[in-house]
């Protein structure tokens, strides 16, 4: 799929400062997720532990998305 | 405006005045390049081109920081399988009441060979033992009967010998508890009980 339109550099950079938001709002979650678990895991309850641990995948699953769409559209601004 | 063919700013002007081109040259102080200070017209930056590039740089770390994240919880998880597999902890035989004094302290492995638990008989049939990793950085907790408590030196975290919670220091959560049984004139550790906040 192509954009009909490459994005300039500074709509790219406005894109950039979104995701950034994103991302940083992401890895905050998903340290509190790891210091609660690591909490809860250490007093003998481990029935958060997988669930904790899905969700932090899924985090970095959007995370890997986001960076990608960047890529894609600096390759679309490269290739055009 | 006449410049030399060899004056820098040229260079800059190109940049500023090529028609089509993303990368121009734009000073932080968005003033036009000809108000700008020799230094810079000498060594233009393409800031726009370096703010997009930095904070896609950060971005990337800030994925693979979350990556790494993602890396605990699932050791975090591989432990907890491991403590599973283990079952419960066995029920053995850890001393007699003759081998501990009144007031007296003993050192023992429990559940594992190699996890150190401390015994303190407390009175003539009462006993309680704990796991000796402190739980702020695992250093060992020293027992002190004769003031009631358990002492971690590296950091002065303080727990209560009856409960094994903490009363001072960095430490937040209790040591975990061995729980033991008296048979006779035998003491039994049976299991271990962990403990949150």
């Amino acid at each position: 799929m192509a954009l009909p339109r490459p994005f300039t550099r500074k709509q790219r950079t406005t894109i950039v400062y979104g995701m950034l938001a994103f991302v940083v709002i992401i890895n905050v979650i998903q340290l509190w997720t790891l210091t609660a678990t690591m909490n809860a895991w250490l007093a003998g309850d481990g029935s958060v532990v997988w669930p904790a641990a899905i969700f932090s995948l899924l985090c970095v699953l959007l995370n890997v998305g986001l960076l990608r769409y960047l890529r894609y559209i600096e390759r679309a601004r490269n290739d055009a | 405006m006449g410049h030399a063919p060899d004056d820098p700013r040229m260079a800059l002007d190109a940049r500023v005045s090529s028609p089509g081109r993303e990368q121009i040259t734009i000073a932080p102080d968005f003033r036009p390049p000809e108000a700008q200070p020799a230094w810079r017209q000498d060594f233009p930056i393409d800031w726009p081109q370096d703010r997009y590039v930095e904070r896609r740089d950060f971005m990337k770390f800030l994925v693979l920081t979350s990556g790494a994240f993602a890396v605990g919880q699932l050791w975090i998880a591989a432990q907890n399988w491991l403590r599973t597999r283990r079952g419960l902890s066995p029920i053995r035989r850890i001393a007699s009441l003759e081998d501990v004094a009144v007031g007296g302290t003993l050192v023992f492995n429990y559940p594992g060979e190699h996890e150190t638990c401390v015994l303190v008989r407390l009175a003539e049939r009462e006993v309680v033992a704990y796991d000796q990793k402190c739980t702020h950085l695992s250093c060992a907790v020293v027992p002190k009967p004769e003031q009631g408590i358990l002492h971690c030196p590296c950091h002065n975290g303080i727990f209560d010998l009856r409960s094994g919670r903490p009363i001072a220091g960095p430490p937040r959560r209790p040591l975990p508890r061995v729980t033991l049984d008296i048979r006779g004139r035998d003491i039994y550790a049976t299991g271990v009980e962990w403990r949150a906040a």
